[in-house]
């Protein structure tokens, strides 16, 4: 009888633990980032699928076409071509194609690059309805940092 | 309210579907939202400013959607249910009485006919599933049957208590007889039986068995019986199910209101009306809802075993002590 009637009570007061536990959660603040109106910004290290550095003042990509990324690629994502103009020191590339589909970003074009013109990007909005889309992403056409 | 016969009989139908269809709309919205508070999500936010156009687009998508009976099922009785769910809490209203002046219908025996409607509500969720031929749906209906046994017994334990100390069945005489304060409320009225508050918890612990609502949702359980009695309705006649649950909540809470909270009456004494009796209301109501997203489902035969073990009991007990108490005092 003592031990049942101690159970009923211990179990009262358990329930209204449980209650007071909600009830404190229901006036905190929302936890939720509300997604497509807003986002996290993306840390520092993220890697989204690389792009190319560019000159600020000019806007010309800093790519030397050296090919070194090319041959560090150990899936074979990249293609990148260049010519040298009359009165350059250095090449300048015409074509800079990455296939993503096969991309592990592992970060071996960005660490080889002798004059650093590769980076990662933040994007991971990443979408389409062909898989034919990220085949063969233009960099060099690709002005801007994708939406992130 | 003067107004002449049948117009006024007109207005109250009016009124009190005006009344029913907004609650079970927006109760769902209110559901949602608080479920959402108590998990920190904002809940509905993208339909209508916070999400408050929600239940109108809810109400449409399901409008638009074929209603499909199953060729097994019972016909009649598979059409039939949607219709009984919702109907006694339409008819429970008509006595509620909303303030000194609102209420439908003044009926002496007012009690007695919220409860003969409201056992109907549980019926006709058993009369769905049955009629469904579909094996969760079946098995959801036993459950009902015998969730409903336990629990109107001791509701009716409670309420009888309850009628020993006011004396009427009149909803409104029982309301009036709470006036001044809020120690005059029955659930604070320890002279005519010390355990009252813990009358008032039986009472509410029976009206979320009542109305299925979690933690006693066993006819819907949804993680073990699909959706129980309501697995193979379609379009609005699940729809009209889900409004139902809104109602009768609804209606429970209005009947708590009036017999354990003093309906119309001001706690302070300074005003009294329709705000008070909805604002009692929609705080049970919160407390409903708090208790679902607090407490997880309980397994069926413990439901049984609170219900025969404990509450009927204790409730017993409670009905013996005040019986004794008015005797001798």
């Amino acid at each position: 009888m003592k031990r049942a009637l101690s159970d009923l009570f211990g179990g009262f007061v358990s329930l209204l633990t449980g209650l007071r536990i909600t009830l404190q959660q229901f006036f905190k603040p929302s936890v939720t980032v509300h997604y497509p109106h807003e986002t996290l910004p993306m840390p520092e290290r993220f890697r989204g699928p690389v792009m190319l550095v560019r000159d600020p003042a000019t806007g010309q990509a800093l790519c030397i076409a050296c090919k070194s990324c090319e041959k560090a690629c150990p899936s074979d994502c990249l293609v990148v071509e260049g010519v040298k103009r009359e009165g350059d020191k250095k090449k300048s590339v015409t074509e800079f194609k990455l296939d993503f589909t096969r991309c592990s970003l592992c970060g071996s074009c960005v660490e080889v690059c002798p004059v650093d013109a590769l980076k990662f990007s933040k994007a991971y909005n990443l979408a389409s309805t062909s898989r034919t889309a990220f085949c063969q992403i233009d960099l060099l056409e690709r002005r801007e940092e994708p939406r992130p | 309210m003067n107004v002449p016969e049948p117009y006024r009989l007109l207005l109250y139908l009016v009124g009190t579907l005006a009344f029913v269809g907004l609650n079970a709309a927006y109760l769902v919205w209110v559901e949602r939202k608080g479920a959402a508070r108590f998990q920190r999500r904002p809940g509905p936010t993208e339909v209508g400013p916070a999400g408050l156009l929600q239940p109108i687009a809810d109400a449409l998508k399901l409008l638009s959607k074929q209603v499909l009976v199953p060729p097994e099922a019972d016909r009649l009785l598979f059409r039939l249910a949607p219709l009984l769910v919702l109907m006694p809490a339409l008819m429970c209203l008509a006595t509620i009485p909303f303030s000194a002046a609102l209420g439908a219908r003044d009926l002496n025996l007012g009690l007695v006919m919220v409860f003969a409607f409201g056992s109907i509500n549980v019926l006709a969720i058993m009369l769905g599933g049955w009629a469904s031929r579909n094996k969760y749906s079946i098995i959801s209906a036993a459950r009902i049957v015998s969730q409903n046994v336990a629990y109107e017994i001791p509701m009716l334990l409670v309420v009888i208590t309850l009628l020993m100390v006011t004396g009427t069945m009149n909803l409104r005489e029982i309301v009036e007889q709470q006036a001044g304060g809020f120690w005059h409320w029955h659930i604070l009225r320890l002279t005519a039986n010390p355990l009252m508050p813990v009358t008032f918890l039986i009472f509410f612990i029976c009206l979320l068995a009542e109305t299925n609502r979690a933690p006693f949702d066993m006819a819907e359980a949804e993680s073990e019986l699909v959706a129980g009695a309501f697995t193979e309705y379609a379009g609005m006649s699940f729809g009209v199910f889900f409004m139902a649950e809104y109602a009768n909540v609804l209606v429970g809470c209005s009947l708590a209101t009036v017999l354990f909270f003093g309906g119309w009456q001001s706690p302070v004494g300074v005003g009294s009306g329709l705000l008070w009796f909805l604002l009692k209301l929609y705080l049970l109501i919160f407390l409903v809802v708090w208790v679902r997203w607090t407490f997880p489902r309980t397994q069926f035969y413990r439901l049984l075993n609170l219900s025969w073990t404990l509450l009927i009991p204790v409730s017993l007990g409670i009905l013996l002590l005040t019986a004794g108490l008015l005797k001798v005092f």
